[in-house]
């Protein structure tokens, strides 16, 4: 049991990074990633000085470099196409090992592979550092409709309870001999699935009866009325406020 | 909330020739009637489908109802006081998963008291009261799901605390814990100085926290009396598919409690 930060994605720590009001990095992490975006994809310096960044600022977090390296796996399916592109691009080509690949589609594969990549990192760095909560009420703070922080709150609240209700139906039709392997099976996991719908509707009743019993009348109360202090504010900041001058210097190189 | 408080007047909760009939066309509840004193505890038991739930969701006006009427501290349960009658009546339901839908533990004992207004460092009170009666203040930054269910039970039960009811109602209390977590919540329900009606198969359970007792069958209340005298009634036992579990015997259990209360000091 490790509490309300047990998300895959969490390392659990104590560092300041962690202790952020969670409004303050979200919007750091954003302004981070546009900044990085906004990039010229000639300046290859500025790219490497952007991943020392966020690497630096994961130290401070005290997150092992590791941990974030492997949550780029994640960026697998997304990048892959970028591997084409130098393969299918247009205009001048050039003879890399005797294939011939295209010099547009060479930057265009780099230029998505390298902001894609510095992107997943600092996201794997907000992600390390804030629990599932703590999302939600920033997310709350920065003024996102309660209807949708309301509906993810549902969702990260019941989505172990319907695993779980899944797990166990499963269980029961493996006991009865069913293997699931066979296509003219699929009947069976139709009307489990159908049958989990069912239950998960029940469940959304009982909740809402529930809550109705606490004196809820049809909007979220405001609860945490905390608010990141200015300090925090700026602490956040350090990343987004180093990333600026290197766009800057990168844009004036070009220009 | 801006709502007036209604003065507390007459018995803690009084139903009075109370029936309902489900949308469907199933008739429930045919006429009960109940009087419950304030600072009492009682026990409502019965079999599967004699109406307890559907009782239960009358009591804080979850159902209206359709003849007859109810009436929490003097308050009749009608659609203007709503609100102050969800105040005053406390609903711990069985599955705590349904209960707890926050992502912490102490955002979620919040809820009750949020809706009733109280903003800050008076809700953080609230909060830390609820849990600490409960026994489970260590765990307000916890995720609900990543309690035991016993706790979780715990926590539904500060949940409604937390709104500090004039009556605690408990569904099925005891259900699906184990003997230890029965136990704790057994002493935990004790120490609370609270008007509590129970519906519950468990009947030492009842015996145990609930000088009297409520029989219910047929959408009707067909007993009232000590729980011991009830559990003790054979024929009427019998009569609405109620069954001690083997081995036990009230006079017995009755006999021991005496024994206990007798040696504590």
């Amino acid at each position: 049991m490790s509490g309300s930060h047990a998300h895959a994605l969490y390392f659990h720590g104590h560092s300041a990074v962690h202790r952020l009001a969670p409004e303050t990095k979200l919007v750091a992490q954003f302004l981070f990633v546009l900044i990085v975006v906004a990039t010229p994809r000639e300046a290859f310096w500025a790219f490497g000085l952007y991943a020392a960044l966020v690497l630096l600022a994961a130290a401070w977090a005290s997150i092992p470099a590791t941990f974030l390296l492997r949550r780029l796996a994640i960026e697998i399916p997304f990048v892959a196409f970028a591997f084409f592109l130098p393969f299918v691009g247009q205009g001048e080509r050039v003879d890399v090992l005797g294939v011939s690949l295209s010099i547009e589609g060479l930057w265009g594969a780099w230029n998505i592979l390298a902001k894609a990549t510095i992107g997943v990192l600092a996201s794997s760095l907000l992600a390390a550092t804030t629990t599932m909560a703590e999302f939600l009420t920033g997310f709350d703070r920065l003024r996102v409709p309660r209807a949708f922080t309301s509906i993810a709150s549902f969702m990260v609240r019941y989505m172990d309870v319907i695993a779980d209700d899944m797990r166990r139906m499963r269980i029961a039709r493996q006991s009865r001999g069913f293997e699931g392997r066979w296509i003219w099976q699929t009947k069976a996991i139709g009307q489990s699935a159908g049958a989990l719908f069912i239950r998960a509707y029940e469940r959304g009743e009982r909740v809402h009866l529930a809550m109705l019993s606490r004196g809820y009348s049809g909007s979220m109360p405001e609860m945490g009325a905390v608010h990141a202090t200015t300090r925090q504010w700026l602490t956040a900041s350090v990343l987004p406020i180093a990333a600026l001058p290197v766009c800057a210097i990168a844009w004036v190189q070009q220009a | 909330m801006t709502e007036t408080r209604e003065p507390v007047t007459g018995p803690a909760l009084e139903v009075r020739d109370l029936a309902f009939a489900y949308p469907g066309g199933t008739q429930a509840l045919f006429g009960v009637d109940l009087a419950i004193g304030t600072g009492e505890r009682v026990a409502l038991l019965g079999p599967n489908g004699a109406g307890k739930t559907t009782l239960v969701l009358h009591l804080n006006g979850v159902h209206a109802a359709q003849a007859g009427s109810v009436r929490v501290g003097g308050l009749p349960v009608v659609k203007e006081h709503l609100q102050e009658v969800r105040r005053r009546v406390g609903i711990v339901f069985q599955d705590p998963d349904d209960q707890l839908f926050m992502p912490t533990v102490r955002d979620d004992v919040a809820f009750g008291p949020a809706n009733l207004g109280l903003r800050g460092d008076e809700l953080e009170e609230r909060v830390v009261q609820a849990l600490t009666a409960v026994g489970m203040e260590a765990f307000a930054d916890r995720a609900p799901h990543h309690l035991s269910f016993g706790q979780r039970r715990r926590v539904s039960v500060a949940t409604v605390l937390a709104m500090r009811p004039q009556i605690l109602v408990l569904d099925e209390p005891s259900s699906n814990l184990d003997p230890a977590s029965r136990r704790e919540l057994a002493d935990i329900l004790r120490s609370l100085d609270i008007t509590m009606l129970m519906v519950t198969h468990d009947l030492p359970y009842a015996l145990e926290l609930c000088p009297r007792s409520l029989v219910m069958n047929g959408g009707r209340i067909v007993a009232d009396g000590p729980t011991a005298q009830i559990l003790a009634d054979e024929a009427l036992m019998a009569a609405n598919r109620l069954e001690l579990p083997f081995g036990f015997f009230p006079a017995q259990a009755e006999a021991e409690r005496a024994g206990r209360d007798a040696r504590r000091p």
